[in-house]
Parts: structure tokens; C-alpha cells; sequence
């Protein structure tokens, strides 16, 4: 199942972030600024990391923040962050974070959402890396294999 | 068998867990079944699971289970769980 669009709004590269806390909230925003989430859905992925832990962080350097599908979700999304310096979350093994990729889903069904495609892309290991070291969105979409919009309207040029 | 991916809100890393695994068993030829579970739910998903894949932050959330609990660090790493799949029931 191909990834939701990941238009310029989604992407965040260099973001100057003291803490996780910061560093999840830039996913969120980028989410809200997609049109993928309202600002609850923000602090409900925060509140996963209270509630479970860095579990989050799923490989070395790499977050994935996420929450439940809620009626803060409008439709699913992708979000990805790339930190201007990383940051620890807590994990024992994978810390510290230098990408965050923001997530949400409208149902949690595993066998109609994307998410797992997301293995595939990152069965790659030098797909992190080259994330951290983006410089551009396009060159960010051309690593996950997503485009900026799926539907019609032509992106602007940067 | 059965083998469960467990992560704290059950649609992401244990989706994701989920595909790696099914790699991983391929690689071993090993015939099984994998189903993602959240901390809500793995109790029951988990009663008759030989196997549970998570990672270190949420073991103790899985409560008395007879399955093996194997952690895992890097969700994408397919050797890392051919490796610890094969010490586990290879």
C-alpha cells in the first residue's frame, strides 16, 4: 500500500530541537500542517512516550511517533523531521535520534494501513543515514519512495 | 506456532515487526503464524503464543506469559531476528 503524500508542509529538515519532547512535537506540527491531525493528536503521541517509554525509537537514530487513531486524525499521514543536532529519548540501544518520522492512521487495521511498508523502505539500512543527511524534500520523498501530493494540484517550485 | 509482535499502541512497530519477522522465519523456513498485538490486548493474543518479539521498554507490560520474550533493538534488522529467532525455537 503506497504512503500517504508527504508534501513541504510534512517535512522539516534541520529542526533545532533541546529535548524528545521538542523533537515529537516538530512531527506533530508537521502532521497539523499537512492537514493529516488537529494539535491533540500532538500530545497524544507525546503521551505514548510517557506512558510506554523510547519504545518508539524502533531502530538506531530513527523515531516513530505515533498515537492511536483518534477523531483528532482527519486522514492518514506522514510526517518526517530530521534534528539539527539529535537527541537522546531514553532508549538503551538506539539512541541518539537524529530522524523522527510522524505517523497516524485512521483505523488500526495492519492489513489496510501503510505502516508496513515502511519496512521495506528501511530494510535498507543506510536509509537513516541518508535521511540525516537531506538537505532537500525531494530528496527526503525520493528515499521513502513517497510523493509530495497523490492527488492532482502540481507542487509549487522550491 | 504462533509468534506475536507486541508494541505499545499496535499500529506501528508491531506492524512493522510484523514484516521483518516474516522475513526473518522465511530465512529459517520456519512455518508460523505472526500476529501484532498491543499492551491492551497481548494477554489474550499472547495465551497461546510460543513466541513474543518486542523491544526492552515493554517487557515488563507482557505480565506472566509462557512464550519466549525475545527483544528486539532495531525493528528493521531482518538478521538481527533471523539470529535471535534461530537461538529461540531453531
Amino acid at each position: 500500500m503506497p504512503f500517504p503524500p508527504l508534501p513541504d508542509d510534512a517535512i522539516f529538515i534541520g529542526a533545532p530541537v533541546a529535548d524528545w519532547r521538542a523533537a515529537v512535537t516538530a512531527a506533530g506540527h508537521a502532521l497539523e500542517r499537512s492537514g493529516a491531525t488537529e494539535a491533540g493528536y500532538t500530545e497524544r503521541m507525546i503521551g505514548v512516550v510517557d506512558e510506554f517509554g523510547a519504545y518508539i525509537v524502533i531502530a538506531p537514530g530513527l523515531a516513530l511517533a505515533h498515537a492511536r487513531p483518534g477523531p483528532d486524525v482527519s486522514r492518514e499521514g506522514l510526517s518526517v523531521v530530521t534534528l539539527a543536532e539529535p537527541v537522546a529519548f531514553g532508549h538503551p540501544h538506539n539512541d541518539p535520534v537524529g530522524v523522527v518520522i510522524g505517523l497516524a492512521v485512521t483505523t488500526s487495521d495492519e492489513h489496510v494501513h501503510f505502516v508496513a511498508e515502511l519496512a521495506n523502505v528501511f530494510n535498507n539500512a543506510s536509509v537513516i543515514p541518508a535521511l540525516q543527511a537531506a538537505t532537500d524534500a525531494d530528496s527526503i520523498r525520493s528515499l521513502l519512495g513517497a510523493s509530495a501530493d497523490a492527488a492532482t494540484s502540481p507542487r509549487e517550485p522550491a | 506456532m504462533k509468534i506475536v509482535t507486541l508494541c505499545g499502541v499496535g499500529i506501528g512497530t508491531s506492524a512493522i515487526l510484523k514484516v521483518t519477522a516474516e522475513r526473518a522465519l522465511e530465512r529459517l523456513d520456519i512455518e508460523a503464524h505472526v500476529t501484532a498485538a498491543d499492551v491492551g490486548s497481548i494477554a489474550k493474543v499472547a495465551a497461546d503464543a510460543q513466541v513474543i518479539l518486542t523491544s526492552s521498554e515493554l517487557v515488563s507490560a507482557i505480565g506472566k506469559t509462557n512464550a519466549d520474550v525475545i527483544v528486539i533493538d532495531n525493528v528493521f534488522d531482518v538478521d538481527e531476528l533471523t539470529a535471535k529467532l534461530e537461538i529461540a525455537i531453531g
